[in-house]
């Protein structure tokens, strides 16, 4: 018998459970050699304040004091409500609750979704691979990196290919990334001729050992254009430093635009057009992704024919971390200065603009028609409903962006969710919760389960392992009348 | 010792939800008022006890059918080897291939036997013991993949037909298969002989030795498996449409044998989006009705 395996003694099937696995029941894991109750049941409560210790639903011999049920300050998402599988009925809770004199639904499940995937935004500027390379995850590939948005490198991770269609290794190491990305865990993923990054949710990403911190402004030669008119007249020269484009004030457009004379300066590196530079040095983690510490190493000697003593000199990195000030002295050499407090302001603004550097994950997958089926006995009806935005679609009591066009396609924003909010199932496929809420009278116009709905309160009185936790702050509320769904597209009408 | 079983009402008022370690059953039984709750009180009390008489032969359950072995003593253990056993010479089988339906058909005896009803059903995770007075019938509705929940359409069991019993096995269900049917379900006359079947039929479905197919011994995944060290499917690929028809000839040969041999009434075979049916009982036919206005089952 396998020494990892744990005895479960929650019934007398008494099942020998491998780490990861769960026993005959589905109910009870083992996870890192600890027997676990899986899924409790998330119900969100307005009323906690975020960061309070969550607290059992109902603590046993207790009595209930009565804050739920009718007020609408009581959600329940679909995490841990489990799904309908593996008999074909109306998805597991159906919940009615009155907001504002209007009663509406929520009708919550765990779906079970083989078409799913994360997008993944970098913020980094840092190349960390070619578009369509490979992305891995214990070796195997998970997804791929896809077209860079400004200022962040975008991987596109999972979808059903990865999941079913290669190898059993290749769909357990990309349900696994999906799993632990989705829940907020830390991540590396190496990219085919790229780099190695750990990826989490809300934190800075890790790039090759080295982790991000800023997000630059943009190149060298934007920063100069975007704060030229700030310098003019405070001082004579500055240089950008960047990794990609290093600018230089009075070469640039923007320079020659507000007459800034010609400072006789020299770069190093490769000139692209007027005042913008390449390669001016190794890229790195000191000046503006370069590998120098000092900067004046990217000049070379001032033109004695152009400068002149006492000319005014900034240098500063694209993200306003770094940054110097100089002076010539008679021999035309930068003798570093105290900063001038009216340039501290535009080097503050830099950095001010220049915004910590995170990784986001959105969780993006479809509900098909049988999930939907789970809701309504005509599919179809529920996907109209969605896209006229009578029925808002959240996911784990977050806000979610509907993908207009056919079915339920819809993102959101893994950190926006109740912790451990997903789960997979060995098929392998993500679960993940979702809920629809929507108007009684609506909820019964399309062909709703309207037999099955019942009280929120009725959740309470029974059912052990329900958790409540506090709604967070920046989401819309889910059950809020009025508030517009995340989705502003409509559809046309059919 | 704590009441480990759950007993509850579903919130409809109408179904009763009974739940034991792994093993649960949504239940409903139809007729007068009185005799609704006479029959939910004599399911209830039966099911407190089974899942320790399981418990207690459990080392017997999950050897393999022989002959020569000796019965159990349980009433729903024996139930699963009367299931399993006409398998026994010819397929590596064990009673456990037949729980589910075993013990959806023992709790339907007991509240038939208690009281007089128009009918009743015990759904087991999808294995079903169907109870039909005169004139009464049943809907069911089918899966095409136990995971996905698409219905492929619905069947309907009519009192005139013999059929009692539905299952469903597959790799893709709880329990583990030796074939690589997304689902099989089968109709017989009875709850336990329909699981054990379409376990039979689901291991056929194969294509041995296919390179897509990912198997793993049983051991591997759960350590106490009744199926040892046999090789058990974890994933199948994408199969090109000739290997899905040959797959499904071989789970549809096997499943005509157990219809010539009188052990099921019907089954539909799924895999990959392709579906076969064998066997024809008048009006519980395994034809997939399209899902209506009101498509959806019970179960």
């Amino acid at each position: 018998m396998a020494d990892d395996a744990i005895r479960c003694d929650a019934c007398p099937v008494l099942c020998y459970i491998k780490p990861g696995r769960t026993g005959s029941c589905d109910r009870y894991g083992n996870h890192e050699g600890k027997l676990v109750r899986l899924d409790p049941h998330v119900v969100l409560h307005r009323a906690l304040e975020r960061g309070e210790a969550v607290k059992p639903f109902l603590e046993r011999g207790r009595e209930w004091d009565g804050t739920l049920g009718s007020h609408g300050e009581t959600f329940v998402t679909a995490i841990g409500a489990g799904t309908t599988y593996p008999d074909y009925k109306p998805a597991p809770f159906i919940i009615s609750s009155q907001v504002e004199g209007v009663d509406m639904v929520t009708v919550v499940t765990e779906g079970i979704f083989s078409y799913c995937g994360v997008k993944v935004k970098i913020d980094t500027d840092r190349h960390l691979g070619a578009e369509c390379s490979t992305v891995r995850a214990q070796g195997e590939a998970v997804g791929h990196v896809t077209t860079s948005e400004y200022g962040s490198q975008m991987l596109s991770l999972g979808g059903v290919r990865h999941l079913t269609g290669g190898s059993r290794h290749e769909g357990t190491a990309t349900c696994e990334t999906l799993l632990n990305l989705c829940n907020g865990k830390a991540v590396e993923l190496k990219i085919d001729d790229g780099a190695k990054v750990v990826v989490q949710a809300g934190q800075p990403p890790i790039v090759d050992g080295v982790q991000e911190e800023r997000m630059r402004v943009g190149c060298g030669s934007a920063t100069i254009g975007m704060f030229a008119k700030q310098w003019f007249g405070k001082v004579d020269e500055v240089v950008v430093v960047d990794d990609h484009i290093t600018g230089v004030l009075s070469e640039h457009q923007a320079g020659k635009l507000l007459g800034v004379p010609e400072t006789g300066i020299k770069l190093k590196g490769r000139r692209s057009t007027p005042g913008r530079y390449f390669q001016v040095a190794e890229p790195g983690t000191a000046w503006g992704g370069t590998e120098i510490d000092d900067p004046l190493t990217i000049l070379g000697k001032f033109n004695a024919k152009k400068a002149w003593p006492g000319l005014r000199l900034l240098m500063v990195s694209t993200t306003g971390e770094h940054h110097g000030y100089f002076e010539l002295d008679e021999d035309l050499k930068p003798k570093e200065k105290e900063l001038p407090v009216d340039l501290r302001e535009s080097v503050a603004r830099i950095k001010e603009n220049c915004e910590p550097a995170l990784c986001t994950v959105l969780f993006m997958a479809g509900a098909g028609g049988s999930l939907r089926a789970g809701v309504t006995e005509n599919p179809v009806k529920l996907t109209h409903s969605v896209s006229d935005a009578f029925t808002r679609v959240t996911c784990g009591g977050a806000p979610v962006y509907v993908w207009p066009g056919g079915g339920i396609t819809f993102m959101a924003d893994v950190t926006r969710m109740p912790q451990d909010a997903f789960g997979y199932v060995p098929t392998p496929a993500l679960v993940a919760p979702i809920e629809f809420t929507l108007k009684l009278a609506d909820y019964a116009a399309l062909g709703g389960y309207v037999e099955h709905v019942r009280p929120l309160s009725s959740l309470i009185a029974k059912d052990e392992g329900r958790q409540r936790v506090a709604a967070r702050a920046e989401n819309p509320w889910p059950l809020e009348s009025g508030m517009k769904p995340a989705t502003t597209v409509k559809s046309k009408k059919r | 010792m704590r009441q480990r079983a759950q007993i509850r009402m579903l919130a409809d008022g109408r179904r009763m939800h009974l739940h034991d370690g792994p093993i649960d059953l949504i239940v409903e039984a139809f007729g007068s008022q009185r005799a609704v709750e006479m029959a939910y009180h004599a399911a209830s009390t039966r099911f407190v006890t089974v899942l320790d008489e399981l418990c207690g032969e459990l080392w017997y359950l999950r050897r393999r059918c022989s002959p020569e072995n000796e019965w159990p003593q349980g009433a729903v253990a024996r139930r699963m080897v009367a299931a399993a056993m006409p398998y026994a010479p010819q397929y590596f089988i064990t009673p456990m291939a037949a729980v589910a339906g075993a013990v959806a058909e023992e709790i339907l005896a007991t509240m038939v036997a208690a009281v007089e009803l128009s009918s009743a059903y015990v759904n087991d995770g999808g294995d079903i013991a169907v109870y039909l007075s005169p004139g009464e019938k049943f809907v069911v509705g089918m899966m095409e993949r136990p995971d996905r929940r698409s219905l492929l359409g619905t069947t309907t069991l009519h009192a005139a037909e013999p059929v009692r019993g539905i299952a469903t096995s597959g790799w893709r269900g709880r329990s583990s298969s030796l074939g690589i049917a997304d689902a099989v379900t089968v109709l017989a006359d009875r709850a336990a002989a329909a699981d054990a079947a379409a376990t039979i039929i689901a291991n056929a479905v194969d294509l041995p030795g296919h390179p897509a197919i990912v198997r793993v011994p049983a051991c591997e995944l759960a350590p106490d498996s009744d199926l040892g060290d046999r090789l058990v499917t974890q994933a199948v690929g994408e199969l090109v449409s000739e290997e899905v028809h040959h797959a499904l000839e071989a789970g549809s040969r096997t499943a005509d044998l157990l219809l010539r041999m009188g052990l099921i009434r019907s089954a539909a075979l799924s895999l990959q989006g392709e579906t076969r049916v064998v066997g024809d009982v008048g009006q519980s036919k395994m034809i997939a009705t399209p899902l209506g206005e009101r498509g959806y089952a019970h179960a």
